[in-house]
């Protein structure tokens, strides 16, 4: 690891409400979109003559296609409820990284081009106009937002900096200024039919090799197929589940569900990626474009159903949008849901009694469960609220012994992000993530020294990948942080046939 | 003053209070539905219900009142926001029922009752609204994310406020007069100069306050009142997949793929 430039900041012996230090995460931002991944998707390859024009153009455009937008832009009466619930607030004390102060970037300049207050008395309202500098300004810190939804939690008119940042990066890209993490990612899912640009054969071979060892660890025959026509379960999965630990260990847990179940299914080498990367740059053509994939493989395959695994952001693009952008799915199993989550179908069959499990396998370890922000805030699970909380906690009591909860204001609705989230899992943003994931970083800790906890469990790929680079800044090791379905697939009791 | 030059003063404070009053009444109504009937007419394409979120018609019809009637998210954010903005709110609503005496005739039995509580409530509205504006000068977040609008708000209702109070506990006014001034104004006979507005200054800065406050509703962050109705992460029910919530203009993309 590349030596840090930075300060990790300290454990903070009690939550004290941060101080402000202006201008400390100012900056240029993340690397530019290059050229060549704007036009893959559709933006100006760079910065255009007219982008004052163009962004207000852009801006009236989507005031008027989001209601969110129109409502939380004009409702805002500054009472300063959010502006210690942000946990990159928390960890960077930039103040424009206090939830309003961060709509407030985009909220200055609607006034002063879209209310009259702002147009004739902009100093009084704090109206802005749209300079070189306020551009700047929107593409630093709204790629200082995770779009997790904390803050929407905590608003007394539920103002969601989510849906705030999502439109201000969808104007930067219309204007030229896209990000490269994000843009690059889903050139790539176009092209290549994933985020991690594995071609066909590789996953092939990844599978065929995982296949393998278990059959070396259990001496059973556990198939993960890839392009099975006719199965009954297409699984669509993040593309780091093939990529590397802890996330394969989730897949191998995927596959020993699927084979003690006795359910077939297949993996598909067109849709071989979950996450929808069209709604962090809030753009409903590219995430209905990445999203009509999963649909043209469920139906290229003949599937009755079709699964998640184990993926925040996904799972809130599944939940919440799947079945608006690019349904109806009249040709899939009406009864089961559509999507199911992989904790679902895994809880419904333990439920039946359908799964041999061994808790003391899993005695080595003690869990804590990690809430990824998309699926406690922008989704759900079980068909009953709150499902999302109460079915991965019953999946780990199922599988271990030993399972404690950290502290009731960093779980369930009320988690703390990553610090990873929302596209901004980039090597080139690392000081924001290691000073966003503070807060999850101090309510591990508690329950490390109050519980002994060993392992925290969490059902997102960004987050089991921000974990494992983030916590060693914390004194913890990279491999404490593990997939829900790891622990599943390790207390799973095989029976050779 | 001679007798007759009182009557020309009184003539246009009259004129003058009854015009603002036609204006800002106007502006008032208009705006807010035009707010309203924008925010309604706007597409809200995807579902964003701040999840764990009702899954049904019902159960988001609780989940809004208890934001409205009870501040629940603030309640959990912030006790002292929650206690200062519940102080606030909870005394206006009392002394603007207690004030609908001023406009009926007879009076309603149920804003008699009232008339104590609200009288009383006006002086812990105006404790709430020191408090909000001690915490939006003395905390520093709070201040970063304060405009001057935002101050001049505070103050604008601690002067309707504090008017108000010194009417009620201090000097008191000409009640029967400017009640039969309003009425006159309500039923469109203020210009026949029967029913002058009494000249009390204490009374006009109060009048003038609450006809600024109309003015500026629609066009400030006081929407927040119509705007808490329409938050869609509020008032979603949670049915994505079950339902398809396809809008108009998102119809229009999907057309050429299928």
């Amino acid at each position: 690891m590349a030596k840090a430039n930075f300060e990790t900041p300290a454990f903070r012996p009690y939550p004290v409400i941060p101080i402000i230090k202006k201008d400390v995460m100012r900056g240029p931002g993340p690397y530019l979109a290059k050229p060549d991944m704007q036009r893959d998707l559709g933006f100006p390859e760079e910065l255009v003559d007219d982008w004052h024009d163009k962004a207000i153009a852009k801006m009236g455009d989507l005031l008027g296609k989001y209601r969110s937008l129109r409502v939380y832009l004009d409702s805002c009466v500054k009472c300063g409820a959010c502006t210690d619930k942000c946990h990159y607030m928390i960890g960077t004390n930039d103040p424009k990284n206090m939830p309003v102060a961060r709509q407030d970037l985009l909220r200055n300049v609607y006034r002063r081009y879209f209310t009259w207050p702002g147009k004739l008395f902009p100093k009084l309202v704090g109206a802005q106009d749209l300079t070189k500098d306020v551009l700047d300004d929107w593409y630093n810190y709204y790629h200082q937002c995770s779009q997790c939804r904390r803050c929407s939690v905590f608003c007394p008119y539920g103002i969601d900096t989510a849906d705030i940042s999502m439109a201000a990066r969808e104007i930067l890209d219309v204007v030229g200024k896209g990000q490269k993490y994000c843009n690059e990612i889903i050139a790539k899912v176009y092209k290549i039919g994933n985020n991690l640009g594995l071609p066909d054969k590789a996953l092939r071979n990844t599978v065929e090799g995982l296949e393998e060892d278990i059959k070396d660890e259990t001496g059973v025959d556990v198939r993960l197929p890839v392009d099975v026509e006719g199965a009954d379960v297409l699984l669509v999965t993040p593309s780091a589940d093939f990529f590397a630990e802890p996330h394969i260990d989730g897949l191998i847990g995927y596959a020993k569900v699927f084979h003690q179940a006795g359910i077939s299914w297949t993996l598909s080498s067109h849709a071989s990626e979950a996450a929808n990367f069209g709604m962090f740059i809030g753009s409903y053509e590219n995430m209905q474009r990445v999203s009509l994939r999963v649909q043209k493989a469920a139906r290229d395959l003949k599937v009755k159903r079709l699964v998640f695994g184990e993926c925040g952001h996904a799972w809130r693009v599944a939940y919440s949008f799947l079945n608006t952008l690019v349904g109806p799915f009249d040709f899939l199993d009406q009864r089961y849901p559509i999507p199911q989550h992989i904790c679902e179908f895994t809880y419904d069959l333990i439920q039946k009694g359908a799964l041999t499990l061994d808790k003391s396998r899993n005695d080595h370890r003690r869990l804590t469960f990690h809430d990824s922000c998309n699926v406690a805030r922008g989704s759900s699970m079980g068909g009953v609220p709150g499902g999302q909380f109460t079915i991965p906690r019953e999946l780990i009591k199922a599988s271990c012994n030993y399972f404690y909860d950290m502290p009731s204001d960093t779980i369930c609705d009320q988690t703390y992000c990553c610090g990873g989230g929302g596209g901004l899992l980039t090597d080139d943003l690392m000081e924001l993530r290691v000073k966003g994931a503070l807060p999850r970083m101090e309510a591990l800790k508690s329950v490390v020294d109050n519980h002994g906890v060993t392992h925290m469990a969490s059902i997102c790929a960004i987050c089991k990948t921000q974990f494992s680079k983030v916590m060693p800044y914390y004194g913890f090791e990279m491999d404490q942080i593990i997939s829900v379905h790891q622990l599943i697939g390790d207390a799973i009791v095989l029976s050779p046939e | 003053m001679g007798e007759v030059e009182k009557d020309t003063l009184m003539g246009f404070w009259t004129a003058f209070f009854a015009i603002s009053f036609y204006l800002a009444t106007l502006l008032f109504v208009g705006g807010v539905i035009y707010r309203i009937y924008q925010y309604a007419t706007t597409p809200a394409p995807l579902k964003v219900p701040t999840m764990p979120a009702p899954m049904t018609q019902k159960g988001v019809i609780v989940r809004v009142l208890s934001e409205v009637v009870l501040f629940r998210s603030l309640f959990r954010s912030n006790k002292w926001i929650w206690l200062l903005g519940m102080m606030f709110h909870g005394a206006l609503l009392l002394v603007i029922v207690r004030h609908l005496r001023y406009f009926t005739e007879p009076v309603w039995s149920w804003v008699a009752l009232a008339q104590p509580f609200g009288k009383y409530g006006g002086l812990v509205m105006l404790l709430g609204l020191l408090g909000l504006l001690g915490r939006r000068i003395v905390i520093e977040r709070i201040r970063y994310i304060s405009n001057p609008s935002d101050y001049l708000m505070l103050i604008l209702l601690l002067v309707i406020g504090t008017s108000g109070a010194l009417m009620s506990f201090v000097t008191h006014i000409d009640i029967i007069h400017f009640k039969a001034f309003m009425l006159s104004v309500m039923y469109l006979d203020v210009f026949s100069g029967q029913y002058p507005i009494p000249i009390d200054t204490i009374l006009l800065v109060h009048l003038a306050s609450v006809i600024v406050l109309m003015i500026i509703f629609p066009f400030s962050k006081l929407l927040h009142a119509p705007g808490v109705f329409f938050s869609p992460s509020r008032n979603q029910v949670d049915n994505s997949r079950e339902k398809r919530h396809v809008a108009p203009w998102a119809l229009e993309l999907e057309t050429p793929k299928n």
